[in-house]
């Protein structure tokens, strides 16, 4: 029964922590606060159900699409929305703002589009498989959500730290200002960063609906709350961070439906988030750098 | 003699503050230009604009008689104009080795980067020895030497230092200082903007001064160093 547990937490964990990860690379790098990811992340399920249900596109390449489109929307949304503030020096509240303008928009357009019932992926699509490994049921599609998770999250994480490429971004997110003056084309990385971000959260998006079959408008609402808390905890715009943190999340709701209450599941883990907030306010890394012009 | 850098009646505002005020001048290739004055002349925004981070109200910057007014700063940087910012200009989350390895953003020669590294450990020797620490616990002295070995990473054909001096002790002004002199003697044209006159006028070939955004003297660098208008605001009399 625990290992059983540990699995789901670790499957739903993980989804998180890719959630997240999309969200805390916007934030360190943008300095915006990107409450759009979640309706991001609803259109990428949206995307691959249609797919493959319409075109009967085999799921991974699905995925890749639903990735495509999701990352096309983080990039418009930057270029349409997030560019003319930054070049007007808005401050920091009114892309904050105008971000939760877009999630209404686009959540009201998949009601319009798909209808606000609960839409699945037809029988057969989802690989049935299941294996027993001791006590524990093991669905093919778990590994499949976790091994793409953390592929997905480790290629960002190397590019990060050890590419040419990765270290611009860790320049910019110190200071724009220092970064432009070595060459970097800090506009053009801003873009790029949408643009993985939201390719990010579209696949984080195509696995909860593959993980829980059930593709709603609405579903980008309560994983966007998970995300802030989870970039909150890991340490804001800390990518090692948002993934440990993601993880945690993941295995205190499941832990807490399982064994305390299964109303209470979401309440038991944000009310631990709280706490450890409490105890060390700038997060599980507590490193909080103020970032230069 | 020819004219790597020209700027013509250059002016920048800061909304309605008017920063700099129409200034000329120009800098020989191979040469180290000084531009000197007190607090708040407009030293920095000429530097900023120049590197494009600030939008001239008027005039242009012409560098090898191509017109740069109004390139974005990338552009700027990798058409061989490179600015070592005032204050900390080094990335402290960053290693040193990753410093300067940004420095060479702009390039793609491997076997030419890796020289200009030799050349920047063989200049600053500590940078070596912290090849791996991060940048920020580096002390004062070794983050300007960082700043400037990063600015080298990009094989510049222009280099604008803006204030290389502040908060350090004499005797690294000294050191600095010496080794702008021998970077210059390699052949790199040097924009160095300061308020430590004496210091900057004793290795520039030519100087300006300027005053609340303006141009008031120009000379060369010895010239200027005796002269008594420069001594009795600049040298302390
Ligand atoms: N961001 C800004 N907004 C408004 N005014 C500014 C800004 N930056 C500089 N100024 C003003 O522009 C003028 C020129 O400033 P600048 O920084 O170019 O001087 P400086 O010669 O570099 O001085 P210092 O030697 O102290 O660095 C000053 O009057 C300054 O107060
Ligand atoms: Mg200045």
């Amino acid at each position: 029964m625990l290992s059983q547990q540990l699995l789901n937490a670790l499957t739903l964990g993980s989804v998180y922590a890719l959630f997240a990860l999309g969200f805390t690379l916007v934030f360190g790098v943008l300095a915006v606060i990107n409450l759009s990811h979640g309706a991001v992340f609803m259109v990428g399920s949206y995307a691959a159900l249609f797919l493959v249900t319409r075109f009967e596109m085999p799921l991974w390449l699905a995925l890749l699409a639903a990735m495509a489109v999701s990352g096309m929307l983080g990039l418009l949304i930057d270029v349409l929305i997030l560019k003319p503030l930054r070049a007007r020096n808005a401050p920091h509240l009114i892309p904050m703002i105008a971000t939760i303008g877009v999630a209404i928009t686009l959540s009201s357009s998949a009601q319009g589009i798909f209808g606000a019932e609960i839409l699945r992926f037809p029988e057969g699509t989802i690989p049935a498989g299941e294996f027993i490994i001791g006590d524990v049921h093991v669905r093919a599609i778990e590994i499949g959500i976790v091994g793409i998770a953390f592929t997905l999250m480790a290629v960002l994480f190397l590019a990060i730290r050890r590419t040419q490429l990765g270290r611009a971004l860790r320049a910019i997110a110190e200071s724009p200002k220092a970064a432009s003056l070595l060459g970097i084309n800090v506009e053009g990385l801003f873009h790029g960063t949408s643009f993985v971000a939201a390719a990010l959260g579209g696949a984080a998006g195509v696995l909860i609906g593959l993980d829980f079959n059930a593709i709603t408008p609405l579903m980008g609402q309560p994983i966007l709350h998970k995300g802030i808390a989870v970039i909150i905890l890991g340490g804001m715009g800390d990518i090692r961070g948002a993934l440990i943190a993601g993880m945690f999340l993941g295995f205190a709701e499941v832990m807490s439906k399982a064994y305390l209450s299964s109303q209470l599941g979401d309440a038991v883990a944000f009310g631990l988030l709280f706490l450890i907030l409490l105890v060390r306010p700038s997060g599980m890394f507590g490193r909080v750098l103020e970032r230069k012009a | 003699m020819s004219v790597l850098l020209r700027v013509q009646d250059l002016s920048v505002n800061y909304g309605h503050i008017e920063a700099v005020k129409g200034i000329t001048f120009h800098l020989n290739t191979g040469e180290i230009t000084a531009l000197v004055g007190a607090n708040g002349a407009g030293k920095s925004t000429t530097l900023l604009a120049l590197s494009g981070l600030l939008k001239p109200a008027h005039g242009r910057i012409l560098f090898e008689d191509e017109d740069i007014t109004g390139l974005a700063p990338h552009q700027i940087v990798s058409r061989g104009v490179v600015q070592v910012a005032e204050g900390r200009a080094i990335l402290v989350t960053l290693t040193v080795s990753e410093n300067l390895a940004l420095g060479a953003y702009t390039r793609r020669d491997r076997a030419g980067i890796a020289d200009s590294l030799e050349q920047v450990f063989h200049l600053f020797p500590r940078l070596k020895d912290r090849a791996d620490q991060l940048a920020g616990n580096l002390s004062g002295g070794e983050q300007q030497m960082l700043a400037i070995g990063r600015a080298l990473m990009a094989k510049p054909r222009l280099l604008l230092l803006d204030e290389p001096s502040m908060g350090l002790a004499p005797i690294l002004v000294q050191e600095i200082f010496r080794t702008l002199v021998d970077i210059n003697r390699s052949g790199l044209t040097v924009l160095l903007v300061e308020q430590n006159v004496r210091q900057a006028l004793k290795i520039a070939r030519h100087g300006y001064v300027i005053e609340t955004g303006q141009i008031v003297l120009t000379d060369s660098g010895a010239n200027l160093l005796h002269d008594p208008r420069v001594a009795e605001a600049y040298l302390g009399g």
